[in-house]
């Protein structure tokens, strides 16, 4: 049999990684930072863009709208009920390019480490990343590692940036907000930032609560082919459901009204929040989309955000109440009573309280 | 619950008597926020006016015993532990939160026991607990001073602020300008003290007092009684919070605390001073004492200028009656403790009512 | 000046107890409330008893305290 002249022969890196604690070589570089690289981190994120290791990864943009984001993660503690440092930053990524209607396509991951912080926790979080790729559909295709001395940084911080390609003819943005608008939410408030304070050694809360950090550009995916009336996206974050509700009220001179009863918060949710006298409200969120959507569709954009994995407890939680003229955001409760108050920007962070 | 209250807000109609207005005070800052919270202003008859009052133990400190304590985290090198409500409260130059971020050793907890056996494993540093809050809070500081001296633990001290209840009451019942008609009464400090400490109100003063829980039914149900009190004018001091409160407290607490402190005079912020309204630890217990082991020159501590604080912890002014409120006081530029402390009278008006101002 | 929740105690340890509430658990301290026993409702501040509950009371005001005990 005549050998196959054109064959090309793919070199398999068979190389393992084998040191047990990250060094500054790792980041200087040279040889260490090659092997860091190629032994260990193409192992898990490898693709056919990534594994060229180009100064920039070069991608086709077919004449599209390009989303672009970009966000740092320097969460403590880096493992947590429900996920880790790094499925949180891929996570934040895809959801903020999510919110523009797009698909996320490709991301770019820098780390910076910690002198002293062990292979295996690198590992886990490169694991993390993987299952949240390989689910979504989206690559990393550039990345950056650099290496800092022992106590510079808190073992590990990622900042992620990305873009997507936004459909022709889908404009989904705050400016779109219009009266009458439905507002719905994909289930419970406040779950990630419960889930970091009950297991701060300071707390030491037991309970079941996990963060809801998910990726929502598959749930995304699953509303805009049904209603062409989808007029905002925004994923809830580290203010709270109600920080970015008052910021969308800012940006589209509109007022909301949420109804309190309406409001998902899981029961354990609410057990820590009522121990340290915080308000679900302002707690962090990870996995929660807020969607806007006129009234007529509002139904059949529900029943869709059920259906996927990470909707199944969406509801309806409230309205667009009204233009503004001020430049400041108006949103209001109906509280379960009945009253009305308003829902403000919070300006410093909650502090656990006996008062 | 929601026809309960309805009900109940149907009664509250039926009360009101043509002529006054009800001033009501409620003492409690966790009734101030409970109220806001839930809009009960909106429910209730314009003439029961709820005014707030001086039970919001941050907010009374006086910004001598602030400026006193951030005068020792300057000087000593200690690990300073404080309820969360603490942190961001004005002193006259600084606040805890600044003395963090310039570098100090500071810390929120949320049980004064953490701050305890932080010391206990941490022999090498000096800890200070910050020790504020009214009835409900101070037996858990007793416990824990108790604790530390049977242990013999030599690096824990506590920063004492406390204050007690009545006797503020008292002192606002003997001011003429303030005009009181019932009170609100605290339900977690009745939890420990009972409802005696409250039946010189009913029997010296003639004024109505109920002690309240913290839902807004409670708050409602007992506006119900206060009015029924008013209209058969027969004051007492009645129970609506029954679940938690009983008529002798908890006396187990109430004895530690007197083992542990004993009453001095008090400055309270906004009311001046208040005599027996204080505690000082006991002599066997005064080694726990950070102000004496950490002594620090005198500090010169000034009121910011136009903060109106003490009027409206009077229950004198409301908060958007302040010439400062809202124009230059705001939560992210608090001038005064009633802005800062999430409890505060200003801080629950911005945060939960200001649309109406 | 009194933020403080209900909660049932689920196990004892000395002066400490966990107690549930809402389906969260927590260590606190119960050398206020000595005479407390297993099953019973306790208020928690600061991670501290500070009274036992009287149960008949608790039991009757329906909606409110119902979903922390159950």
């Amino acid at each position: 049999m005549e050998p196959n002249k054109n064959k090309k022969i793919k070199k398999k890196n068979n190389k393992t990684f084998k040191d047990k604690i990250i060094q500054l070589s790792h980041g200087d570089g040279g040889f260490k930072t090659s092997e860091l690289i190629s032994n260990l981190i193409l192992k898990y994120l490898g693709n056919d863009t990534l594994n060229k290791l180009m100064d920039s990864a070069v991608i086709n943009g077919n004449n599209k709208k390009i989303a672009f984001t970009t966000d740092s993660f320097v969460v403590n503690p880096i493992f947590f009920p429900g996920g880790d440092i790094g499925k949180l930053s891929v996570c934040g990524t895809i959801n903020d390019l999510a919110t523009s209607g797009c698909t996320p396509s490709a991301l770019s991951l820098s780390f910076i480490l910690e002198e002293g912080l062990p292979v295996k926790d690198l590992i886990k979080i490169l694991s993390s990343i993987k299952k949240v790729l390989k689910e979504t559909g989206a690559r990393v295709v550039t990345g950056d590692t650099k290496v800092v001395e022992r106590g510079i940084a808190d073992k590990i911080y990622i900042n992620t940036s990305g873009i997507g390609f936004i459909p022709d003819k889908m404009d989904i943005s705050p400016y779109k907000i219009k009266e009458g608008d439905d507002i719905l939410i994909n289930g419970g408030i406040a779950e990630h930032g419960a889930a970091i304070l009950g297991k701060r050694k300071e707390f030491n809360f037991k309970s079941g609560i996990k963060s809801d950090c998910a990726p929502l550009s598959l749930l995304v995916n699953d509303i805009t082919p049904v209603s062409s009336n989808i007029h905002a996206l925004r994923d809830a974050t580290r203010g709270g459901l109600a920080s970015v509700l008052f910021e969308l009220s800012e940006a589209s001179h509109t007022s909301f009204e949420i109804y309190e009863d309406k409001i998902p918060v899981k029961k354990e949710v609410r057990g820590i929040c009522e121990f340290l006298g915080l308000d679900p409200l302002y707690m962090a969120n990870e996995g929660k989309m807020i969607v806007f959507v006129d009234k007529k569709d509002s139904e059949i954009v529900l029943n869709a955000m059920k259906k996927n994995k990470y909707g199944k407890d969406s509801c309806i939680i409230g309205r667009v109440s009204g233009k503004i003229n001020g430049e400041r955001g108006r949103v209001f409760l109906i509280t379960k009573l009945g009253t009305r108050r308003i829902l403000d920007l919070q300006y410093s962070e909650q502090l656990p309280r006996i008062c | 619950m929601i026809n309960d209250i309805q009900e109940i807000i149907q009664s509250l109609n039926n009360y009101v008597l043509a002529e006054n207005l009800v001033n009501i005070m409620e003492v409690c800052g966790t009734h101030t926020m409970s109220i806001s919270r839930h809009g009960i202003r909106q429910l209730i008859p314009e003439k029961i006016n709820l005014i707030s009052g001086p039970g919001c133990p941050v907010c009374v400190t006086s910004a001598n015993d602030i400026d006193i304590l951030l005068e020792i985290v300057d000087r000593y090198d200690v690990t300073v532990f404080t309820f969360g409500d603490m942190l961001r409260v004005p002193g006259t130059r600084s606040s805890l939160y600044t003395k963090k971020s310039e570098g100090r050793d500071i810390n929120i907890c949320y049980s004064p026991a953490d701050a305890l056996d932080f010391a206990i494993k941490n022999p090498q540093r000096n800890v200070i607990f910050v020790a504020i809050g009214f009835e409900t809070t101070i037996p858990l500081t007793s416990v824990i001073v108790k604790r530390a001296r049977q242990k013999k633990i030599s690096n824990f001290y506590i920063y004492n602020t406390h204050k007690l209840i009545p006797e503020a009451l008292e002192s606002l019942l003997n001011n003429k300008n303030v005009k009181i008609d019932a009170f609100l009464c605290p339900g977690h400090v009745s939890a420990i003290i009972g409802s005696r400490p409250y039946n010189f109100i009913a029997k010296k003063y003639h004024i109505p007092c109920v002690i309240s829980g913290f839902e807004p039914y409670d708050i409602l149900e007992s506006i119900i009684m206060i009015m029924d009190q008013i209209q058969r004018k027969k004051p007492y001091v009645e129970n609506q919070y029954r679940r938690v409160v009983r008529e002798e407290g908890n006396p187990e607490a109430v004895k530690l605390i007197n083992e542990v402190f004993e009453k001095v005079d008090s400055n309270w912020r906004g009311l001046g001073i208040i005599s027996n309204s204080g505690l000082r630890l006991r002599e066997k217990f005064l080694k726990f004492d950070a102000k004496i082991n950490f002594p620090v020159k005198k500090v010169i501590s000034r009121e910011p200028p136009g903060c109106e604080c003490g009027d409206v912890l009077k229950g004198l002014k409301k908060p958007y009656e302040c010439r400062l409120f809202s124009r230059v006081c705001k939560p992210e530029n608090p001038i005064g403790p009633c802005m800062v402390s999430s409890e505060g009278s200003c801080a629950a008006y911005y945060k939960y009512e200001k649309e109406k101002l | 000046m009194c933020l403080a929740i209900p909660a049932k105690i689920i196990r004892i340890n000395k002066n400490k107890a966990e107690v549930k509430s809402m389906g969260v658990s927590k260590e606190i301290d119960i050398s206020l409330v000595p005479s407390v026993s297993v099953g019973d409702f306790v208020i928690v501040h600061a991670g501290f008893a500070i009274q036992i509950l009287n149960k008949e009371d608790v039991l009757a005001i329906n909606s409110y305290w119902k979903e922390y005990l159950k």
